[in-house]
Order: C-alpha cells, then sequence, then structure tokens
C-alpha cells in the first residue's frame, strides 16, 4: 500500500506573494497548498505561515478568517510549522506598537521596529539586503538550517525584528548595520526565520528540502 | 553589516530584452530569460524587469516573462512599466513579483503610494524617479522613460515618497543613463541624505570603479546596471543575441561599446570586495 502523503498547507492570509512560497515547497517534492480554509489548517500534517506586509493587517486577517485558534490548537498539539518573515514575527506574543497578546502568542518575546538612527547616525529602513545568519545555538546541525554555513547570506525585507524573551530559542543572528537582532527561531515543532529562504537562492531551497526532512514531510 | 546590492536591470519591449541611451532608441538584445538565467547563475542579488513601453500603451506585457523566471529563479523580483491600479500591482504580485516599481502612476497620484504600501507592505513598493537636470542645476522628475515633463523637483519629491510609505527609491539620472559616463554622485548623495528609506542608484555605470566610486562615497545601498552586464553577456554569448529582430546593427558592428568595458557580476562583486565593500558573494 502506497503511503498516504504528507499534506503541507500555507496558510493564505491574503497578504502578500505567495508564488515563491509555493514553488520553492514544489521544487523539494511536498504536497503544499495554498488555503484560508480553517478545516484545511486542521487537517494539515504542517503548516507554512509566510507573510509580507503589515502585522495588524495580518493579524485583523487571521481573525476575519477565524484562523488564529486552529493555528494555535495545531501548534500547541505539536504540528510542525514554518514561520518566514512577518509569519515568524506573529509567532510572538507581543509588539512594542499594539501592546500584549496581539500576536498569536506561541513564543514569549516582542516585536520591535528598527532605529531610524543611532546617534548621529541614519540607519535606512526596511532592512532591505542579503544579510549573514550566524550561529547563536549549537544545534545547528540538527536543524533546517544544517546546509548553510556559518554567516551565509540569505535575503531579508524588513522593518521590524523580534526579541524573544528566552535566549533558548534563538538559532541564529544577523547585525544590520551595527544592530543585532534574531534572524531565526527553534522552539519545539516551531521553527521559522526572518529572512526568506525562497528569495535566497540554492542556500535557501535548501532549508525548505530540510525542514520537510526534519519533519518526515518529503 | 551593510551588504551592497547588485540588480541587473531588464529592459522589456514585448517579447525582447531592450537597451537604450537615456533610455530612449531601444535596441533589442535578445531573449528576456537568456540574460535572466545567466545574471542568476552569476550572483545577481535580485532582478528587476521594466516593461519599457507599457506607460506608452498602458498595458503591461510581462506576465509570461514573471512567471517563467520567479518558477526557476530563487531571487527577489522587482517589476515596473505600465503599472496604474492596485489591481494592477496585485495581478503581477500574484504572477509570482515580489515588489513593484512605480513612477508615472504616483506622480500622477501620490496617494497610490499610500495606499499600496498600506495593502502589500512598504517593502513592496519601489518608486523609481528619473532625474534630468535643467540648464538652470535644477534636477526635475520626469515620467515614460524621461519623455514627459512634470515639472516636479526631484528632491522634494524624493521626501514626499519616504512620507507617503514606499519602502525604496530607484533614483535614475537621465542624463548618464546608457552612456556609460558615471554616476551621478551628487545626485546620489543628495537624495540618500534627504530620505530614511534604501536608495538604489541607476543611470551611468560604464566600469567597474564607477561603482566602486559610487559606493566608497555611501550613499547608495544598491546598484542597478543593465549596459555593463547585457554587453558582457552578448560577447560571451554572440550565438544567443537577436538577430532576426529589431535593430541589431549596432551589436554586430560593436561600436556602442567603447565608452563601456563590460564585466560580469562576479568580476563586479570580487572588485568590490578587493576595495573593502561589502557584497554577497
Amino acid at each position: 500500500m502506497l503511503e498516504k502523503r504528507k499534506k503541507v498547507v500555507i496558510i493564505d492570509y491574503q497578504l502578500g506573494n505567495l508564488f515563491s512560497v509555493k514553488q520553492a515547497c514544489d521544487t523539494v517534492g511536498m504536497d503544499a497548498k495554498l488555503s484560508s480554509s480553517k478545516e484545511d489548517i486542521l487537517n494539515a500534517d504542517a503548516l507554512v505561515l509566510p507573510g509580507v506586509g503589515a502585522f495588524m493587517e495580518a493579524m485583523n486577517n487571521l481573525q476575519i478568517l477565524d484562523l488564529i485558534e486552529a493555528i494555535k490548537n495545531k501548534v500547541n498539539n505539536g504540528t510542525p510549522i514554518f514561520g518566514i518573515c512577518l509569519g515568524l514575527q506573529l509567532l510572538f506574543s507581543k509588539s512594542e506598537e499594539f501592546g500584549s497578546g496581539s500576536g498569536l502568542d506561541l513564543i514569549p518575546g516582542i516585536i520591535k521596529k528598527f532605529p531610524d538612527h543611532i546617534k548621529d547616525r541614519k540607519i535606512k529602513v526596511p532592512h532591505i539586503t542579503w544579510n549573514q545568519v550566524y550561529k547563536f545555538n549549537n544545534y545547528w546541525q540538527e536543524t533546517a538550517l544544517k546546509e548553510l554555513k556559518d554567516f551565509e547570506f540569505m535575503y531579508f525585507i524588513h522593518s521590524y525584528y523580534v526579541k524573544p524573551d528566552n535566549d533558548s530559542c534563538i538559532l541564529t543572528n544577523t547585525n544590520y548595520d551595527g544592530i543585532e537582532f534574531c534572524s531565526s527561531v527553534i522552539k519545539d515543532n516551531i521553527f521559522a526565520t526572518q529572512f526568506h529562504p525562497e528569495k535566497s537562492a540554492d542556500k535557501g531551497i535548501s532549508i525548505y528540502k530540510n525542514w520537510a526532512l526534519t519533519n518526515n514531510l518529503i | 553589516m551593510k551588504t551592497i546590492r547588485i540588480i541587473p536591470r531588464l529592459d522589456i519591449k514585448g517579447p525582447n530584452l531592450v537597451k537604450g541611451i537615456h533610455l530612449e532608441g531601444l535596441r533589442v538584445l535578445g531573449k528576456p530569460a537568456d540574460f535572466a538565467k545567466y545574471y542568476y547563475e552569476n550572483g545577481a542579488d535580485e532582478l528587476i524587469f521594466m516593461d519599457v513601453v507599457a506607460s506608452l500603451y498602458e498595458r503591461n506585457s510581462l506576465h509570461d516573462i514573471i512567471s517563467e523566471t520567479a518558477k526557476q529563479k530563487f531571487i527577489p523580483i522587482t517589476v515596473g512599466g505600465g503599472l496604474r491600479t492596485i489591481s494592477d500591482i496585485k495581478e503581477v504580485l500574484r504572477v509570482g513579483a515580489d515588489k513593484v516599481c512605480l513612477n508615472t502612476a504616483v506622480i500622477k497620484d501620490p496617494e497610490l503610494i499610500r495606499k499600496a504600501s498600506r495593502k502589500f507592505g512598504s517593502s513592496t513598493i519601489v518608486v523609481a524617479i528619473e532625474a534630468i537636470k535643467e540648464e538652470n542645476g535644477k534636477y526635475l522628475a520626469y515620467t515614460d522613460n524621461g519623455r514627459e515633463y512634470t515639472g516636479v523637483d526631484v528632491f522634494e519629491w524624493a521626501q514626499k515618497v519616504d512620507e507617503l510609505g514606499a519602502g525604496e527609491i530607484v533614483i535614475t539620472s537621465v542624463d548618464r543613463e546608457g552612456t556609460g559616463q558615471g554616476f551621478d554622485l551628487d545626485l546620489i548623495s543628495k537624495i540618500s541624505k534627504l530620505v530614511s528609506i534604501p536608495v538604489i542608484a541607476h543611470g551611468g555605470a560604464g566600469k567597474k570603479q564607477d561603482v566602486v566610486d559610487l559606493i566608497k562615497q555611501d550613499s547608495a545601498n544598491a546598484v542597478m546596471i543593465s549596459s555593463l552586464f547585457h554587453y558582457h553577456f552578448i560577447k560571451e554569448n554572440e550565438s544567443k543575441v537577436s538577430s532576426k529582430e529589431g535593430n541589431v546593427e549596432f551589436l554586430k558592428q560593436k561600436r556602442n561599446f567603447h565608452t563601456f568595458e563590460p564585466c560580469s557580476i562576479a568580476d563586479l562583486k570580487s572588485t568590490l570586495v578587493d576595495n573593502k565593500i561589502e557584497c554577497r558573494i
């Protein structure tokens, strides 16, 4: 008997470009579909939470689509989830701008905006560029980042970053013009990157592949 | 770290990659897909496709080219040319673009910047400013590839673009574009000081040193280049250069190359690194 393929749902909360996320999942052989349906999410074997755009608009859309409790329940019950960019930020509990309880509250921590200057020096925001990710914790080799070398370049495009309450979930950090921030996290079944692996050429695609492999999705 | 991005710019007319001088006098160089593939493999940090005739006819014929590129090339893709409305933007994002580049439409209706950046996120909205230096030294913004006079002051406009929520500005010196005479360093430096968002410099790169000079003045966050890379591609891949369509006589004569010292993206990046400029290699 053929083993049933694992179903991956890319959560479509109607913001931004999901084309390349879907393309990256297809390229590594995942059975992934875009969906805004609660039922699909509840039936999924794994979730991808992508994201471009504004935090509150994203949370509002998730609320309107009635997906917040479904996502939280799934993740709390052990379903693997892969958050990307805004998708990483949504996993956190509070935002500097919008207060506590504003995110999905799966990882304790706060979402902050990059400062527009440090002393007299201007910082250009958004942070849009390829930048290096470097190890913060040592279990890199057991994660989806295992094919990356330390200080690998990945593509970033964001104005906000996360500051987890507890350092133990920080997988990598990145330094933008003197500001060090958390660029990926891992906590039990949650894995998330501030950068866009689907925009980071072959090494980025290796992250999709290794996430799928570590979770037996392909 | 502040890493400089190198962005090849592909001007598209119908099915062809074209190149002009001062954004005008377009000549057919070949198939966009051949150039895009080469640049991707050669270390391009992003790609930008501009439908250079779209503004004239208010249409956008790039969709197939974008989809095909986005299926195989996992780097950011920006698309511009003829995008007028929120639904035009939505459509190119749907077929695979990551960012859109707006000019004519936002000069006519600046509020479109605010609406689009609210809807799609600031980082998705790039505004292109085509600057021409007037005889009195003032820089004015033009649209439609430097053809249409708007009377808008470039520096005031750049600040407004920033305030309205754009994520990046592409500043094109139309006077330098396609000439290989080097970047307009004053223009780019002044714009960069005025705005809080990243600035992409475009127009004038004729040799590697031009890019080094630009980055050393610490103003541009990214560089957009076409001729320098296109002419290198043509030298390396003569069989792929268009021989049937359009005005290709100049390519055969190679007479336009003399102001340029063509190089590959990898060459340029290694020169940048030698000059202690951070970039992804």
